[in-house]
């Protein structure tokens, strides 16, 4: 059968939409351009470049020099180990803070869950160092909450409560908890009130229907809270700094000592690829159980 | 009382039985509120050392902060670093969302990861990482170092609210205001900003609020006249604490909740 010539057009005139519409897509990208352009040039090629310093020696020559210090000097174990240490622990409170917060949040009508939103909306809201300076201040050997501690009877002596481990958590922790609460708030008001309902009718417990319903249904916000928590505190640096009084010595807070005692580009490089691996690792093998896209744009 | 024996859920608890939750809701909320509210009361003190309640009364915290020229260049160098961000975060991030979403390119989704990595990695590696780019480039202690610093870790912010309104609006209203006629440009800024808008404008806030805010970049970049109000603040907590800093907190928080409830209107007129 002969190709019709109408035939033939088409399939031309098709290609050449085809075309079009690929020129059409480049050009669309190309309006990312300019956020390409500032990113590469503030994150991704300096980034990079710290990245190439960590393999260079005092010499200039290519070595794992500052990789292998890190591995043979205790001093640097105990910052890891710190700084793994802050962070699950801060992960913990907030998990255990934060879930209360959230299913009762989750339950209320919406005109009352709005109002009692803006208790953890403020603080996200506030400045992080606003935020330290109060908990300084809070928990000072003269402090409101030693003040109030002696009063009721908890001590009798002013307890230290601030430049060290302890006052590192309570501000983290404080920091920290809206991260969790947001997304976790987000799965629970997902969860359909008549399942509850049906567990119940159909015998279970409260307490049975909530373990065996609630809860896992509500995992996976708890697990993106808790991801995004303990990532973040990986890398903290402002409120250890303060809250930490030097007792506490993170990565974020090593990497800062190095450069500023030692001008040591290469072994501050070193640390903070080390801290750029370990939070993607952490990422990723997130990223394999939940979806990151709710996680990131899930309705609020 | 009936509300306390009324069912609570349906799981017929009622408000009585899980009365302890209330409690502990409680206990913790005042964990929340209660460091973000203290600044404010501390900061009308007369005293030199930070006590609560205060004696005694007095603006004397707010006469220093602005009698003093060094954190008044600071407030001025932060708001205007702020605004500046907020300029040129806005449009980029939006240009960026925009272009991703409706292109249908098969590196869209990379480009889209590129673009968020400055939520990614660590802020201490941007900020180590722009020290030293920047000062390759002499722009260290410079506006133009800060803002674009600022834009770069604000346009991750204001691409995502951006593309989250993208996701909820109906883009077949653009093509057929481009099959009548109108052009890509026109389709755009005709049908399709005006129905994003206040996520336009809250992405636009979150950047002003990004750069205002932050601390450690500037820490490393900023300097000399060019100082922001957050640099001078940690020095000042790390080294010794001057009620000054309740005054500026007290201010800073003012701002920040000043922002909050306009994202909070504008999030209601979207409705």
């Amino acid at each position: 059968m002969p190709v019709s010539p109408d035939i033939e057009k088409s399939s031309l005139h098709s290609q050449e939409l085809q075309s079009q519409k690929k020129r059409e897509e480049w050009m669309l990208l190309g309006l990312s351009l300019p956020a390409i352009f500032v990113i590469a040039l503030v994150v991704i090629l300096p980034v990079g470049w710290l990245f190439y310093l960590s393999f260079v020696d005092s010499q200039g020559s290519f070595s794992f020099e500052h990789y292998q210090k890190m591995v043979e000097y205790k001093s640097y174990a105990r910052v890891f180990i710190a700084t793994f240490k802050v962070s699950a622990l801060t992960t913990l409170i907030c998990v255990a803070l934060g879930y209360p917060i959230a299913y009762f949040l989750a339950a209320l009508p919406s005109r009352w869950s709005g109002i009692f939103m803006l208790a953890v909306l403020l603080p996200f809201w506030t400045s992080l160092l606003v935020r330290t300076y109060a908990w300084l201040v809070l928990l000072q050997r003269k402090g409101l909450l030693n003040d109030l501690a002696i009063q009721i009877g908890l001590w009798d002596s002013p307890v230290k409560l601030v430049h060290n481990m302890t006052g590192t958590l309570i501000g983290m922790a404080h920091i920290m908890l809206p991260f969790l609460v947001l997304p976790l708030y987000g799965a629970m008001k997902k969860i359909e009130p008549d399942m509850m309902q049906a567990a119940s009718n159909l015998g279970a417990s409260p307490v049975r229907a909530f373990c065996s319903i609630y809860l896992p249904l509500s995992v996976s916000g708890l697990a993106a809270g808790s991801l995004i928590v303990f990532v973040l505190c990986l890398g903290f640096y402002v409120t250890p700094a303060v809250l930490g009084g030097g007792r506490v010595v993170m990565v974020a807070t090593q990497i800062t000592a190095i450069l500023e005692h030692q001008f040591d580009w290469g072994a501050a490089s070193a640390l903070g690829v080390v801290l750029l691996l370990a939070t993607v690792l952490v990422l990723y093998l997130a990223g394999r159980f939940f979806k990151f896209d709710t996680a990131l744009f899930g309705k609020r | 009382m009936s509300w306390w024996t009324s069912p609570a859920t349906e799981t017929q608890i009622s408000h009585g039985d899980r009365f302890w939750l209330y409690v502990l809701v409680a206990i913790i909320m005042l964990f929340l509120v209660i460091p973000t509210l203290i600044v404010i009361p501390m900061s009308f003190s007369d005293s030199q050392y930070l006590e609560f309640p205060p004696e005694q009364w007095s603006l004397r915290w707010y006469g220093e902060y602005f009698d003093s020229t060094k954190w008044m260049r600071a407030t001025v160098t932060s708001l205007q670093v702020g605004f500046l961000t907020l300029l040129v975060a806005t449009p980029l991030g939006t240009m960026a969302a925009y272009a991703l979403f409706v292109s249908g390119h098969r590196f869209a989704k990379s480009i889209f990861l590129l673009l968020i990595t400055p939520m990614i990695v660590p802020v201490i590696l941007i900020a180590i990482g722009a020290f030293y780019a920047f000062g390759r480039m002499g722009i260290n202690n410079s506006i133009t170092g800060l803002v674009l610093a600022h834009t770069a870790m604000a346009t991750p912010l204001v691409m995502i609210v951006i593309t989250a309104a993208l996701r909820s609006y109906d883009l077949n209203q653009e093509r057929v205001a481009r099959s009548l006629g109108a052009t890509r440009i026109k389709a755009f800024f005709t049908v399709t900003l005006p129905q994003i808008k206040f996520s336009v404008v809250t992405a636009g806030l979150l950047s002003f609020l990004t750069s205002f805010d932050e601390v450690i970049i500037a820490i490393f970049v900023s300097g000399g006249n060019n100082a922001t109000l957050t640099k001078h603040m940690f020095a000042a907590l790390r080294d010794f604490i001057d009620p000054t800093i309740a005054a500026i907190s007290t201010i800073m928080v003012g701002i920040s909740t000043a922002l909050l409830l306009a994202i909070q209107f504008v999030g209601s007129k979207k409705k």
